[in-house]
This record gives structure tokens, sequence and C-alpha cells, in this order.
């Protein structure tokens, strides 16, 4: 089947591509003609007018939660896929605190067989530790060999620093990253960041020193064993200079943020809405400002939704007892460019490397190249358009998010991946 | 003269107007409760339910009384023996509760934010009486009315909350209260025991009780929650009683003396000697009765609204 995207910008730093108003040519998967097409080579091409659009590598998310298995009725690798895709995304790495967790090779097998005929790649991270309990490690060598990316205990950080050193050289064997939850366990448990506004709304606090020790510790430990960690979620001033002074120093650490972090603070919280408690929790605005200052200056490597599906009944109890977490990947495209490309924090070069190239390069992923004979691996962007969030519109099974009804500008139009193409809200085979 | 809102969440932006009418009313309905017939028609008809997620047994009953009080139909929903334990979700408890065609709910529970979120699925007027570390309004408003009764005014006088700030919801509905009616407020307690961040409320923090007797004209002692976390905010008992307790010995050589008030249920020993506790039980108890006035005054407004 032939597919033509016409008068499309465009646009992979990676290949040092940036070209306007061009046609492109994919036939059965693969670019077959980048430039000015003819009229015997678009004869029965399905034609897709693209002007002002940008076509890019398809976008990455590391940092997903996909339900299954253990919590299908929140979101399922089907569904998680189907809302990656949604929000311009051709591969997510998804975290292992599933049920059972991903620390065996038969785990890692069954997502992976889940999600083998969807557009969306899913690349799954193994759990550092059996059960991710910090006491064990996992079978790291055959989670690789079964197609793990990262190793992580994700939901927390890996309890006690012997066990950390030991991931640490151990994954290094692979060249493989250790993700980690940064939070200390003796001072998480609270309910929102400490600050004023927990004093004035009686929540229990979570101070920001919480994430800021592990983050310490981490570094050190990587400068230690020489070996790569990936901290997830940054959310403190705090952190994010050490992980720059760490850089400075060429120790091998990288650093991702979710969109929240960057658009929200805690004041967000005096509503009492359970839908924006997650952890890390919002912070201060000058949190958030460290942040923006971050990703200008590569700091933050990438940007990740921390994509956390949770039942309607779970999100409506009591705030202190309602979970954490909220789902972004149907936003984050919208959230970063009205956050950072519209306000000028970053560059549409920049917005590309932070959401498609550096998360896949942290995980030792190739590229996509827009490129004659290579498989087409894209997304089409528009920076410009403007659009309400409408979360009954999720591909999601879950609803826990805090932006509907928000007016953002810019979101992903469709993407294409594995001969198949998501447009219009629909799949078809191309 | 009406309130300017319909529910009573907390006393953060209530306005002085609304705090002095609440006062005002409670004079009124303290004089009922002095009479031989203590009850007056003014709710009949009106259908209160008390939703207590969390055990209380004097704040309970103080709204319970003042309900009868008033005349109105009281149901008490507790934790025990509901649904609760069957697992069932605030919202759908109280959509239940509401179907049943309540027209006010006093709710405490364990969680701040809980009486807000029943404004969003409930019509009835809420009252809170105790939302988590958060806001207990009717017990701050039965403290300022027992220091105007007894001192006349509230405006420029000085009144320090001592204890366990950071886990009390009493505190920090004083200190809204008190200084939107211009006192000005301290709070004293170990530095465990403070919120990190207080002093951006306009609240000067001291950790010296000997400083706080000085310097005040009324202390608000706080319970020390023994059986809750507290516990591991002080050392022990004894360190905590003996410098921050309050005794005959202390307030002497301070050469001072000076209006306590405890919310109750005290630890005699603990933060008031027994002396200090029963010789100022006055007022203590005093607060008792002043708090079922209060609650009437505060039904009564919310209840005659519109």
């Amino acid at each position: 089947m032939k597919i033509v995207l016409k008068n499309v910008n465009l646009l992979n730093p990676e290949q040092k591509l940036n070209e306007k108003n061009v046609s492109v040519l994919i036939e059965d998967g693969k670019f077959k003609k980048i430039g000015k097409l003819s009229d015997a080579e678009t004869k029965d091409a399905k034609v897709y007018e693209l002007s002002g659009k940008y076509l890019v590598p398809g976008l990455f998310d590391m940092h997903v939660h996909l339900r299954e298995p253990g919590r299908e009725d929140e979101e399922t690798v089907v569904t998680g896929c189907n809302a990656a895709a949604s929000g311009g995304f051709t591969g997510i790495a998804c975290m292992p605190n599933t049920d059972p967790a991903i620390d065996s090779a038969e785990v890692v097998t069954l997502i992976l067989k889940q999600s083998a005929k969807h557009l969306v790649d899913v690349y799954p991270v193994g759990a550092a530790t059996i059960g991710r309990k910090g006491e064990v490690l996992s079978p790291m060598a055959e989670l690789k060999d079964a197609g793990v990316v990262g190793f992580s205990d994700d939901g927390v950080a890996i309890k006690t620093a012997s066990i950390l050193k030991r991931s640490l050289e151990y994954a290094k064997m692979f060249d493989i990253p250790i993700i980690e939850h940064c939070e200390d366990e003796s001072l998480a448990g609270g309910a929102m960041n400490e600050s004023i506004n927990s004093t004035l709304l009686g929540l229990p606090p979570i101070p920001s020193v919480a994430e800021d020790l592990i983050v310490m510790r981490d570094i050190l430990m990587a400068e230690y064993t020489d070996s790569k960690v990936h901290i997830a979620h940054i959310s403190s001033k705090k952190s994010v200079e050490m992980v720059r002074e760490a850089k400075k120093k060429g120790i091998k650490v990288t650093a991702e943020v979710a969109p929240h972090h960057f658009t929200l603070t805690d004041d967000a919280v005096k509503t009492y809405d359970p839908n924006v408690k997650m952890n890390p929790p919002l912070r201060t605005k000058a949190d958030v400002e460290e942040i923006i200052k971050a990703l200008k200056d590569s700091t933050i490597d990438c940007i990740a939704s921390d994509h956390a599906p949770h039942s309607l009944e779970e999100k409506e109890m009591e705030f202190e007892y309602a979970p954490n977490g909220i789902i972004g990947l149907e936003t984050q495209v919208g959230l970063a460019f009205t956050e950072l490309y519209h306000k000028k924090v970053l560059t549409l070069d920049q917005m590309i490397e932070k959401l498609s190239i550096n998360p896949r390069k942290i995980l030792n992923l190739k590229v996509p190249q827009i490129k004659e004979g290579e498989s087409a691996d894209v997304a089409i962007l528009d920076p410009d358009v403007i659009w309400t969030v409408d979360k009954t519109k999720f591909k999601s099974k879950s609803l826990n998010t805090p932006f509907d009804k928000r007016l953002l500008t810019g979101k992903s139009v469709g993407v294409i991946n594995n001969c198949k193409m998501f447009i219009d809200g629909k799949f078809t085979e191309i | 003269m009406s309130l300017s809102s319909r529910h009573l969440l907390g006393l953060k932006d209530v306005p002085k107007e609304d705090i002095q009418l609440i006062l005002d009313t409670a004079t009124t309905f303290r004089e009922v409760l002095e009479r031989p017939i203590k009850k007056v028609p003014t709710l009949q008809g009106k259908t209160i339910v008390n939703l207590f997620y969390e055990s209380s047994t004097r704040t309970r009953i103080s709204f319970e009384l003042a309900e009868k009080r008033l005349s109105a139909d009281s149901i008490n929903f507790a934790v025990s023996g509901s649904s609760v334990s069957k697992g069932e979700t605030l919202k759908d408890t109280v959509k239940n509760i509401e179907a049943m065609k309540v027209d006010m709910i006093v709710v405490r529970h364990a969680c701040a934010g809980v009486p807000l979120m029943l404004t969003k699925i409930s019509n009835s007027n809420v009252i809170n009486a105790g939302d988590g570390i958060h806001e207990h309004p009717t017990q701050a408003l039965l403290d300022m009315y027992s220091i105007r009764e007894k001192l006349g005014k509230l405006e420029g006088l000085k009144v320090c909350i001592v204890g366990d700030v950071a886990h009390s919801r009493v505190a920090l509905s004083n200190i809204y209260g008190l200084k939107t009616m211009g006192a000005k407020v301290s709070v004293c307690g170990p530095s465990t025991m403070i919120p990190k961040f207080l002093d951006e409320l306009g609240v000067n923090v001291i950790h010296n009780i000997d400083e706080a007797i000085q310097e005040n004209d009324v202390l608000n002692v706080l319970r020390i929650q023994l059986e809750r976390k507290a516990r591991e905010y002080f050392p022990s008992i004894r360190e905590y009683s003996q410098y921050f307790g309050i005794d005959r010995e202390r307030l002497e050589k301070n050469g001072k003396d000076i209006l306590i008030l405890h919310p109750g249920p005290i630890n005699r020993g603990v933060e008031l000697s027994s002396e200090i506790a029963d010789g100022s039980s006055q007022i203590i108890l005093q607060q008792v009765t002043n708090g079922v006035a209060v609650r009437m005054a505060v039904l009564y407004l919310l209840g005659t609204l519109n």
C-alpha cells in the first residue's frame, strides 16, 4: 500500500535534517521516495496534505506504567499502546511495577507478545531486584536477553546502597542503565510536597530532601562504579543542581522530567483533587523554574510522562487515601509544546531531542531515520494547533488526569510505524 | 445578618463579620443553656447527620446536643457498624445519606479536605468537625468565644498556641480565626512539632515556654496526641513535660497569672499539671459549655440561610 505525505516539513536533528515543504512516498511501510513526486508515483496512493506540519522520528516515552499483568482493569499493554500512538509515540518503555513484577523472562515475553502486532514498540524495563524488594538481584542477563532495556525498582528506590552498588556493577556488563525512583524510604509516605501549602492544607508532607538524598547517593554510586544511572521524574531544584554538577564531572548520569513537574506547582493541590496527587509530588515555583532552566541547558535529557493509570473509584477517594500518579501519554506533547516550545524554552530541534532521540539513546535504541529505504517510524506534529483536552476521547483505559478541559497548543496529528498508521483517531494498515 | 458561605469548612477565608456574627449569636444561645428548659424550636424539621469517620466523644456529643437544643432531627453515623467496614466509598456513603433527604452534614474525618470534597458531591450544608491535621473551625470559634468572654475582647490580645502544632487541626483554625479578629498569634513547642514554613503565615515561632508565658495574655495548650504518631517527635514524655509542661511553679517563677485554654482531653502531668488543670478548670470546663453554644450558633446560622 502507498501513502503520500504532501508538503510536510522534515525534521530530524540526529540526521541534521531540516527541509521544508517536501513530499514523502511511503510504500509497504518504507520510505520509497522523498522529494518531488511524479503523478505516476502518487497514483493509487492515499494522499495526506500536511502543510505546516512536521515529520519527525517517532516519539519515545521512556516512563510508562502499563498495568498488565495485574491490573488490566486500569490499562492493558494494548490500550496503553493505543494511548501512546494517539499521543504521538511510536515507542515506549514500560516500568516493572506490575503484578507480578517484570523480574522474570516470562513476564517480559508476555508483554512483548501482547504488543507484537502493534504500531507502538514496547521495551520493558526489568526489575533491578526480585519483586522490586531490594534484596536479591533479578536475573539481569536473562532479562536482557528477553528484551529489557533498563533496570529499575520503580515506585521505590533500590533499597540499600549495597544492592544499588551491585545492581550498577552487574548492569554495567550490558551497558544498561539503572533507572531510579529517587526517594528516601524513611522520609516517604506523605501526601504532598512539604511547603507552606502542606501546612495550609493539613496534608502529611514529603520533603524534597527525600528525593535529593537518593539522587546524591545514586550519583556518588554511579561515579564509584563508573556505571550508568538514570534519574526518573526529577522534580526538585537541589536534585537538578546535583545532576548538573555530576554531568560536568563526566559522571554517567541522565535525567527525565514529567510534564506535570514543569507545568504545575503544589498550589494545584488546594483543590484536594486526587488527580494532582503523584510521587514525586508537585513542587514549588522555585523547583519548576530550575527544571525549566535544566531543560534548556540539557541537564535534563528527556521528557517522560510517568503515565500511571488508576481506576476511577481509586482516584475518587479521599486525597490521602488515593493512589499516586496520573496518566500522561495523550497530553505530554501538548503540554511540552505549550509550556516549552511556545514559551521559547526549547527550539523545535531540542523538543525532538527530548521527546524522541535522547530517551532512545539512554536506552541504547536506534534512532529512526527519515531516509529513502528506511522503515518509516515517524510522528506528524502540528506545533500550532490549539485544542482542548477531552479525557473522554482518550485511548487510555483510565481517566486520571488533572489536565482535562485545558487549552493546549501543539499536538501529534498521527504516527506511522511497523507498516501501520494512526491518524484521525484510527489505526490503518499501510 | 447572615453568613457569607453556606458551609463552614475552616476559618481560613471566613471574614471578620462572619466570625463576629457567630460569636454574638452564640452569646444568645449561651443564655438559653442557662434556662430551665434549654431548648428552642429554631431548627425544627431540619435533619442533620453527624458523619464521624474518626472516633470522637466530646465534639460529637457537643454537636449532638447543640442539634437537639435547636430541635433538629439528628442522626449519628459512626465508623463502627456502618458500611465503611464493608468497603463502601465515601462518595457512595454520602450519596446514600443524601438520598434520605438530609439538610446538613457535620463531618469528622482523618483525611484533610474531606469536608470540601463533600460540598462537591452533596447539596447539604457541610460543617467541618475536624479533618485530618487541617482545620477544626468550631473548636477555634469556641476558643475565641471563651477568650472574649473572659477578657472582653480579642483584638490586640497576644495568644500563644502551645504544643504539637504540626499534628493539630485546632492550631491552624485558631491561627486563622485569631488573626482575622486582630489578635497577635505565636506558637511554642519543640521544633519537630512546628511546621517548617509556619512563619510564612505571619506567626511568631518560639521554643521557650517561659518566654511564652511572659509575653502573652493567653495560652492555648494543645493536647499531645500520645496515641498518634506524635510520640516519635520528642524524646520522652518526661522531657516534654519538663520543658513544655505548665505547672504552678512555672507560672509563679514567671510571676504571672495567665489565661490557659485546653481543647481537652487533658494529659494530666504532661502538658498541664493537675493543679493547673483544676485551677483554670473554670475556663477549661467553660470552653465545653461554650462549645455547645457556639455550635448551636453555627448550625442555626447555616440552617436558616436562604
